[in-house]
């Protein structure tokens, strides 16, 4: 096993390279993730706000739903 | 307002493809590192330094493949006004800079104990800097502008005139004597490394493509709902100031009937 992890001599340059695609790669998912969940959470809070006496008029979110 | 149909349908769809494309992720990358560290042999000429190519090409292949797609999206935008194909743009812009700076920073590391310099100014290493910085001019146009139309617009440009810069990537190692190697998949017909290391390689490939696919879907749907909630707020504000009130939107928006 310590065989693999020194990588014939190369382990100083194989291993941060792997290191640093799966960083910037969960990174990126992470905060595309994070992302996302606060947007679909501002629009929830938006439409719980906005009166239910004219929301259906308001909710652009029904216009595209015809075609 | 039927421009929120197309969205509409995206939201859907992209729902529903969203938990295949993450899964088919883990599993090819997961089965590509696998095959990539412990099977596939040492090369016999780089000795075990060579496994850096199956995180290199990958990550180098999506910051073309990304590109392309920008570029498709933004002549979409500019000549059918596609409302989905800006916000492709926009979405697409971050993830191929991400894995432009992974392509050179992998390569760099693979570049000090083969060619013995982290860097040297050859036609493909340079090339791809420059599609770093075209991303990057991307990103800060696209903002760079109180309208996001005229943003978009100015991006889309420059995305398709940088797209010049992709065939001189791709060729580079043909067209000018360079220190990079030419392409490792060059014909899948006669290939010129052993299926041990290009299984994985191409299974490395994918996965970073099924990747790009998930990502892209989170980031497309976050910028359609962003962009629903600045509707629904002009709507809100319209709907409480008077009917003379200057409100800086879109004219798309319907003016307030009756403020009650």
């Amino acid at each position: 096993m310590s065989d693999f992890w020194a990588m014939g001599g190369y382990a100083v340059y194989v291993w941060p390279a792997y290191a640093i695609v799966g960083l910037v790669m969960v990174g990126l998912l992470l905060m595309s993730w994070r992302g996302l969940k606060s947007k679909e959470a501002a629009l929830a809070t938006l439409r719980c706000d906005s009166p239910a006496k004219n929301g259906a008029a308001n909710d652009p979110d029904d216009q595209g739903q015809r075609s | 307002m039927h421009r929120y149909a197309n969205p509409a349908r995206f939201m859907r769809y992209s729902g529903a493809i969203l938990p295949f494309a993450a899964g088919l992720t883990a599993l090819l990358i997961g089965t590509g590192l696998y095959l990539g560290l412990f099977v596939a042999p040492a090369d016999y000429q780089q000795g075990e330094s060579y496994r850096i190519i199956f995180v290199h090409v990958p990550s180098a292949w999506l910051a073309l493949f990304v590109y392309t797609n920008m570029a498709i999206a933004s002549a979409v935008a500019l000549i059918w006004k596609h409302p989905l194909a800006d916000v492709a743009g926009r979405a697409c812009a971050p993830i191929g800079a991400a894995f432009t700076v992974l392509a050179l920073v992998t390569g760099s590391l693979w570049g000090k104990p083969m060619w013995g310099t982290w860097w040297v100014w050859d036609a493909r290493l340079t090339s791809v800097l420059i599609l770093f910085f075209l991303y990057l001019g991307y990103i800060a146009l696209a903002d760079a502008f109180d309208d996001p139309a005229r943003g978009a617009k100015a991006a889309a440009i420059l995305a398709l005139v940088g797209f010049v810069n992709v065939p001189i990537i791709k060729y580079s190692v043909d067209w000018w004597n360079t220190l990079h190697q030419p392409a490792t998949i060059s014909q899948l017909g006669a290939p010129s490394i052993h299926p041990s290391m290009m299984i994985p390689l191409l299974l490395m490939a994918v996965g970073f493509t099924t990747y790009f696919v998930t990502v892209l879907i989170l980031r497309m749907r976050a910028e359609i709902i962003g962009r629903k909630i600045r509707t629904m707020q002009l709507l809100q504000v319209q709907k409480k100031s008077t009917p003379s009130a200057n409100v800086d939107g879109p004219p798309a928006a319907p003016a307030a009937e009756s403020p009650s």
